[in-house]
């Protein structure tokens, strides 16, 4: 609709967008100003001008080794997805460019195995893991992020996949290429910029993941989401520590997703929306 | 492609995944069907016995069951109204032309990355604590006696952060169906002298009607599975208040050490998801052709 | 060298049989057209050859050689797809040059046939950019031009005009038509607009429902159709038909008239009728008329012809012209 606005009635949409926005994003913002006050500041009251002291930062670092849950929930979070990676790109490859009539039932039902709710097989993974050592180990966390993760990736590449027309392949084909050739010289390509968007949905999944990183690890392999869920307790972090803590353990993924809106969509819709 | 060769690799491509889903799907869940029929708790392992159907039983009888079914529904529809209806109105509103559009955007989808429990943790103390949370401060700012959120509305408080948390993927999805509405079916009905609010009634509403069944279905999907939100703020408190059905189970296994009840409740669960899967997998697979 | 021959090919997805078993030979250098409507199995049938997909029974053979279980690469031939196929992160360089570099050819070898080509193809100034900054008409270019760097034994073109506005279809058939002049190479074309066909061909085999219809040289096919099919698809417009007691006075069971083969008059004639829109286009009138025995036909008169809507009309069918089927559609 290419009709011109009043300047009057954009300038109302604008102040009315604005607001609901930082509406929104007000408690991160809070939260990001909180870590710049010192603990007295913290709970002295609403202000919205901190001091801008980094002694928070600091202090989460030195009195709880903040970098140790930090460099596991980086290796939990990319490990289980390049693991899911290596086990879906073929599998999509082979669903969205050499069909069978049961491709689709395939699909549906790795969607359904998302549909069961994690609890439900708490029990048997908790004492599967208790028995088997692999309860508070990175590896262990590793393997179940990946696999509660792998349907969602290979429909998101699937859905990638299937946007690359099969004629290209083809005309490779004529053209002389062998298999390895096709998929070094076309295929990935091609198909690079779906995996990066796909890596990128999936990290921030796994690194917000909160249910199996609470369940399975204690203290040598807590993820971030595991190690902020442990100053629940009343004696746990004071006011500008927790943020600090908070916002260092979101601003990665913060950032990421601010790139991955698009993608975002389409992966966690399983493409029903794009 | 339909060549012999290509085929039988194609086979040999899928295979990993397949294998590894089905033994995640299938071997956990025996697991669990299997201890719900047993008396095993992990306190005293030596006594496990066969138990037969009283796990369910017991689950059936208790009371906190019941009220952690209704806490679920509660927290599912709750979050589901605010999450649609502001959704809609917060897409709407960000589809005007406006200035900073970009920013707006980010703006808004930004708690979406928020992990759960530092979500609930900056609600929690920064913003409800009856003391020194923001809405404490307004309430004193027009001389109110502060809310004390997770005391008294134990429930609403969680339904609030999650709801938070789920609005920007509500938003940022019917925002992207709402740009790929037709401008010129607009106009068309422009033309015909509809008024702004038949026009979203009678096109842009039923244009939006399969974003938000998308919406609603993966939503419920998640919000069947609150956990971290009421750990760290409410521990399903005051007595089950704010207790859900994953919660109920956790506490269960994690706390009681009883691994049949749990394993029951497990699978309570899994025949509630299933109900909202059928309707999801109906939605996703009409698009697959 | 480029013939083509093919021995009761058939070709079947699961339980539907698409191609029921075609016998065709295609000599060296001719330009073939398959034409037929959508899903007459025309494409089926050229992907059957590019060896794209698996014949289910019979045999296909190059230049006397069997190549029914060769892959498409060792068959030798080129194809341009409906979609031109691009590979959108190569340069029109890199594009071109991209059969050549799986053959494992010299770079220098590899420049030397890529600028030829872009010569040939007017492509010179566009080597360096993406497919996607290119025009529908060159990308067209740019998918030729990776055709004939490999000096292929034959080319097979799939709808290869279908993406193009009209104006640029009329240029890119001219311009693969001088190509084909130029090269003497075989091509087999596919396409389902009998224009197309009639302008380029020097053979064309109609297909319906995965049976040839008829194989012949455009004229052939337009003058002697060997069946109303046939008879109502090449030409336009479309053929006028006629069933019933006026086809059985000549006797047949349907008759066929081409537009431009009436008598037009406004006195009288075997058929009268009721002139309904009127087209003057100048240098041709097409009128579309209402004949009063219920059938609805098209008539074209040279040059201009004063009538209106409503007018009435006879017309006679010219003595000789007239097409005449018997019941089971065969010419007579």
């Amino acid at each position: 609709m290419a009709r011109a606005v009043s300047q009057n009635t954009k300038i109302g949409y604008t102040i009315a967008a604005w607001l609901v926005a930082l509406l929104i994003f007000f408690p991160i913002l809070y939260a990001i100003i909180t870590s710049l006050k010192t603990e007295q500041e913290a709970i002295a009251g609403f202000d919205l001008i901190p001091s801008f002291t980094l002694e928070s930062y600091r202090e989460v670092q030195s009195q709880y080794n903040y970098f140790r849950p930090f460099m596991n929930s980086v290796i939990i979070a990319i490990g289980s997805t390049v693991l899911a990676l290596i086990v879906a790109v073929p599998a999509a490859w082979a669903m969205a460019f050499a069909p069978t009539k049961r491709t689709k039932d395939i699909l549906m039902w790795m969607l359904s195995t998302k549909m069961m709710p994690a609890v439900a097989v708490l029990v048997p993974i908790y004492l599967i893991f208790l028995k088997t050592g692999l309860m508070d180990t990175r590896i262990g966390l590793v393997i179940v992020l990946m696999l509660m993760n792998l349907p969602i990736v290979v429909w998101m590449l699937y859905t990638y996949f299937r946007e690359i027309p099969g004629e290209i392949l083809e005309a490779a084909r004529m053209d002389g290429a062998t298999l390895g050739q096709e998929i070094v010289h076309v295929l990935t390509p091609m198909a690079v910029p779906g995996i990066a968007s796909t890596l990128l949905l999936n990290v921030i999944l796994a690194w917000n993941e909160a249910f199996w990183t609470i369940q399975l690890t204690t203290t040598n392999a807590a993820p971030l989401s595991a190690f902020i869920a442990s100053f629940s307790s009343p004696q746990g972090l004071f006011w500008a520590k927790l943020s600090a803590a908070s916002v260092m353990a979101i601003a990665p993924i913060l950032i990421m997703g601010w790139f991955s809106q698009k993608q975002l969509v389409r992966g966690l819709t399983f493409g029903a929306v794009k | 492609m339909a060549t012999r060769q290509t085929q039988s690799l194609a086979r040999l491509m899928r295979a990993p995944a397949i294998i590894l889903l089905l033994i995640w799907m299938i071997v956990p869940l025996a697991m669990t069907l299997y201890y719900s029929f047993l008396n095993y708790n992990l306190l005293n392992p030596a006594s496990t016995s066969w138990a037969g159907w009283f796990n369910y039983q017991y689950f059936y009888t208790d009371p906190a069951f019941f009220e952690a079914i209704w806490n679920t529904l509660i927290l599912v529809l709750g979050v589901l109204c605010i999450t649609v209806v502001g959704g809609i109105l917060i897409a709407l509103l960000i589809d005007k032309p406006i200035f900073g559009q970009g920013i707006v955007r980010i703006l808004v989808i930004s708690p979406f990355f928020v992990m759960p429990p530092v979500a609930a943790l900056i609600w929690k103390n920064m913003i409800m604590h009856p003391s020194y949370g923001v809405l404490a401060d307004v309430a004193k700012f027009f001389g109110l006696q502060p809310v004390d959120w997770f005391a008294q509305f134990p429930l609403f408080s969680i339904i609030v952060i999650v709801a938070w948390q789920w609005l920007p993927f509500a938003t940022l999805i019917l925002l992207t169906s709402l740009q790929s509405l037709d401008g010129e079916q607009m106009e068309a009905a422009e033309m015909d002298g509809a008024s702004a609010l038949s026009r979203f009634f009678y096109l842009t509403l039923p244009h939006m009607a399969r974003a938000i069944t998308v919406v609603i279905l993966i939503q419920t999907i998640f919000l069947l599975g609150v956990y971290a939100e009421i750990l760290v703020t409410t521990n399903g408190g005051p007595g089950n208040a704010s207790t859900n059905l994953t919660y109920l189970i956790y506490r269960a296994a994690r706390l009681n050490f009883d691994i049949g009840g749990a394993a029951a409740g497990g699978i309570i669960a899994v025949i509630l998801a299933n109900f909202v899967a059928i309707f999801l997998m109906r939605a996703v697979g009409k698009n697959l052709d | 060298m480029g013939s083509i021959t093919l021995k009761n090919v058939r070709k079947a997805f699961g339980e539907v049989e698409v191609i029921p078993g075609v016998d065709l030979t295609i000599e060296d250098g001719e330009f073939v057209v398959f034409v037929g409507p959508s899903g007459c199995g025309k494409s089926t049938l050229l992907r059957l050859i590019a060896g794209l997909e698996d014949v289910t029974s019979g045999g296909i053979s190059i230049d006397g050689k069997d190549v029914t279980d060769a892959g498409p690469a060792q068959r030798g031939l080129a194809m341009v797809f409906q979609s031109y196929a691009l590979y959108p992160h190569m340069s029109v360089r890199k594009n071109i040059a991209f059969p050549l570099k799986m053959a494992k050819m010299s770079e220098a070898e590899q420049e030397k046939r890529v600028s030829h080509a872009a010569k040939i193809l007017n492509l010179d100034s566009y080597l360096d950019r993406k497919p996607g900054q290119l025009s529908g008409g060159q990308r067209q270019r740019v998918a030729i031009g990776r055709a004939i760097v490999r000096e292929p034994s034959a080319f097979l073109f799939d709808e290869p005009l279908s993406n193009l506005d009209a104006a640029l279809r009329v240029n890119m058939r001219v311009e693969i038509s001088e190509l084909h002049n130029s090269l003497k190479t075989t091509m087999i074309y596919v396409t389902h607009d009998q224009v197309e066909a009639m302008t380029m061909a020097d053979k064309i085999v109609v297909l319906r429902a995965g049976r040839v219809e008829q194989v012949g040289s455009p004229l052939e096919l337009y003058s002697r159709p060997a069946n109303r099919f046939v008879g109502g698809f090449i030409g336009s417009p479309n053929m006028n038909f006629i069933e019933g007691e006026d086809a059985a006075r000549h006797g047949a069971h349907t008759i066929g008239i081409r537009p431009k083969h009436w008598k037009l008059s406004q006195a009288e004639g075997e058929f009268p009728g009721t002139v309904g829109v009127a087209e003057h286009l100048g240098s041709d009138t097409f009128l579309h008329i209402d004949l009063d025995n219920g059938a609805h036909i098209i008539a074209r008169a040279a040059g201009e012809f004063p009538v209106h809507h409503g007018d009435r009309i006879f017309l006679t069918p010219q003595e000789g012209r007239i097409y005449k089927f018997g019941q089971d559609g065969l010419a007579l």
